[in-house]
């Protein structure tokens, strides 16, 4: 993992460029331990090298189901799978063999409030690389640039990478975490409502780096935002009361879709 | 007709008397507080303060205490002189008459011998104190699941913040004083033995372990102390545990830290400055408490300080320093506090208290800054 020449490049699983990169078959999901289940009896593919979008009204288990694809879930004592699987590339991701850890690396996440480390710029971006376990200075400051560079961030802050984070404005902080999240070169990026906590220019900025992003990381977004689900995204998946209502491309979902609670929260009449 | 008037009289009156109750309440607390700050700095300033010279009075700082002697050549004009200076004087003018000699234990010399003994007791006491301390709330806040067992734990702990300290005093005196080794095993056949604590039954007896070190000692002391604050450090090391913003938590970990690494870098570093001022309160508290070092550690009378007694090389010579007993500044007010107070001695008691005061005022106040500095530099 210390070698240069593959820190950069992709990490040691290669992943699939087209074809579903996360398999989620039958889950069901339970925050006291299988007495309730938040999520019932969700299958759902998502398609490698595309934003997939998960809309529902607040409390439908959005943010669980997100939280489900890197094992954050397992924070909470008492969370527990009550039944079906998660595949990302082909991996049980709760066999006994896998490591939560490792799994992150490969699976990044960006939150909904902007949380960067009360750190320099640098530091912040170089975290991920750092608990890797690298150390040469060459390889972050190269790991920053680049990281910082993808985020739209580095023309912005390249003069002032040892200031303070916290001195950034919201977007720029949101955009940093973006940055730190790739720069230990995940396959997928999962992001929970990256922009509620920021203004329409700020949420502008961003929309338009998942679009950037897109060519490089498979992206899932959680969102509130009906028009935000519409621009970024390929793929909608539709949440009511812990179910998956309903599927498909995003133009269908917002167009044309198949089923009426869909179409009553599409289009504004709930939620 | 003002429509804002009060509508009924009674409910204004007692609006107005519940303010003048809290602020005099609040203001007789400040005076009670000055009023002791005042009386002691007034009577023990002189001590310590000098008028001519460096303007302190460098040999009640740096001089053990020692009987004085006072007495009188001629008729009415007192002399005050150290035992020591005294011996020496009287073999260097051997015909002079001594008239009215009168000694007073512990009055003369300075406070060096308990100055000392109280910053080691404090600081072997805050380096275990801290260690365990924030390994313990750092296992409770982050590791162990929560449930009914770490609630019942972490009710034991805060109980024993409310054990009276002699307690502590008796306790520590039992489990590291009593017995004569490191720790002491004793192996017993007949069935009247002295239990000890942990006897495990053998054969044709018990082995028993009867505690640990040797009579007082800094060493008793200090974890005695540290037994005693303990509750205190895990209280504030938990709140500032639990001050650290989930997101960073969250965020380590998302990025494949693990837990331990997310802690390390992510939760440590931005609780530090709540330790730390809690800690530091901590000592404020460790350093006045007399009755867990009266049996532990502290001694009234003692000519050398630890380092100068103690034996060996290395690591040796540290822990038989840790095996000294010390002079300690509240055991030594309390020693002054049962002797007959005259006004030759009140002198040198007002000067400890003052001296004593001040140490646990600078400490307060070092607190106060650091929490200060911490939050202007730390914030997010
Ligand atoms: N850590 C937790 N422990 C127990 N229950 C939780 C936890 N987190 C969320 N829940 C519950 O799970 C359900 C789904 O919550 P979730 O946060 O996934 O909703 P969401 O769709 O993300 O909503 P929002 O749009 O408001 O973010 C809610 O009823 C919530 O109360
Ligand atoms: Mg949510």
């Amino acid at each position: 993992m210390n070698d240069p020449s593959t820190i950069l490049e992709s990490q040691d699983v290669a992943a699939p460029t087209s074809g579903t990169i996360i398999d989620i078959d039958d889950l069901s999901f339970s925050y006291d331990l299988g007495k309730t289940n938040t999520l019932r009896n969700i299958s759902l593919d998502i398609p490698a090298g595309k934003v997939t979008a998960f809309i529902g009204p607040s409390g439908c288990g959005k943010s669980t189901l997100i939280r489900c694809l890197n094992r954050m879930n397992d924070l909470v004592d008492t969370a527990k799978v009550t039944s079906g699987k998660i595949s990302i590339m082909g991996q049980d991701i709760h066999a006994p063999d896998v490591d939560a850890i490792e799994l992150r690396k490969h699976v990044g996440m960006v939150f909904q409030k902007y949380n960067p480390f009360p750190k320099s710029i640098y530091e912040n971006v170089a975290y991920g690389l750092r608990v890797q376990g690298i150390k040469k200075k060459s390889i972050l400051d190269q790991a920053v640039e680049e990281s910082l560079q993808k985020s739209a961030l580095w023309s912005e802050v390249k003069d002032r990478l040892n200031t303070s984070a916290l001195g950034l404005s919201g977007g720029q902080q949101q955009r940093l975490c973006i940055a730190r999240t790739i720069a230990v070169k995940p396959q997928i990026v999962l992001m929970d409502e990256p922009c509620s906590a920021l203004d329409p220019i700020a949420t502008a900025r961003i929309e338009e780096l998942i679009a950037e992003l897109q060519q490089d990381f498979t992206i899932v977004i959680v969102t509130h935002n009906m028009q935000q689900a519409t621009r970024v995204s390929d793929r909608t998946a539709f949440f009511y009361l812990g179910e998956l209502v309903e599927y498909d491309d995003t133009q269908a979902i917002f167009g044309n879709p198949s089923k009426k609670q869909t179409e009553d929260y599409v289009s504004g009449r709930f939620g | 007709m003002n429509p804002f008037v009060a509508k009924t009289k009674t409910r204004k009156r007692k609006d107005q008397a519940s303010v003048v109750i809290f602020a005099v309440a609040t203001y007789l607390l400040v005076a009670c507080a000055v009023g002791i700050f005042f009386k002691i700095a007034s009577a023990g300033a002189p001590i310590l303060f000098a008028s001519e010279d460096s303007f302190i009075n460098w040999d009640f700082l740096t001089k053990n205490p020692e009987t004085l002697v006072v007495f009188e050549i001629e008729e009415g004009e007192k002399i005050r002189m150290d035992q020591t200076d005294f011996t020496e004087w009287k073999k260097e003018n051997p015909g002079v008459e001594v008239l009215n000699e009168k000694t007073h234990a512990y009055t003369g010399g300075g406070i060096l011998g308990p100055l000392v003994g109280t910053a080691m007791l404090v600081v072997t006491c805050m380096v275990v104190a801290l260690v365990v301390g924030v390994s313990a709330s750092v296992y409770l806040n982050e590791y162990a699941r929560k449930g009914l067992l770490m609630n019942a734990i972490r009710l034991a702990i805060m109980n024993l913040a409310g054990v009276p300290s002699v307690v502590f005093g008796l306790f520590g005196f039992a489990l590291f004083c009593l017995s004569d080794w490191w720790p002491a095993l004793t192996y017993t056949i007949n069935e009247e033995r002295t239990m000890g604590y942990f006897a495990i039954p053998l054969t044709d007896g018990y082995l028993s372990f009867q505690g640990w070190g040797s009579g007082s000692s800094l060493f008793a002391g200090g974890l005695t102390l540290a037994v005693m604050v303990l509750p205190v450090i895990i209280a504030a090391c938990e709140e500032s545990l639990k001050a650290v913003p989930k997101g960073f938590r969250e965020a380590s970990l998302a990025l494949g830290a693990s837990k331990w690494q997310c802690i390390r870098t992510a939760v440590l570093p931005y609780a530090t400055p709540g330790i730390l001022t809690a800690s530091i309160l901590g000592v404020t508290r460790v350093a006045g408490e007399t009755a867990p070092i009266m049996f532990t550690a502290a001694v009234a009378d003692k000519a050398k300080l630890p380092w100068e007694e103690a034996e060996g090389n290395g690591l040796f010579w540290l822990s038989d320093v840790m095996m000294q007993s010390v002079q300690a500044l509240p055991y030594h007010i309390y020693t002054f506090a049962r002797l007959p107070n005259t006004e030759e001695t009140a002198a040198t008691q007002n000067g400890t208290v003052f001296v004593f005061l001040m140490l646990v005022s600078v400490f307060a106040g070092l607190s106060i800054f650091l929490r200060i500095f911490f939050r202007n530099k730390l914030k997010w």
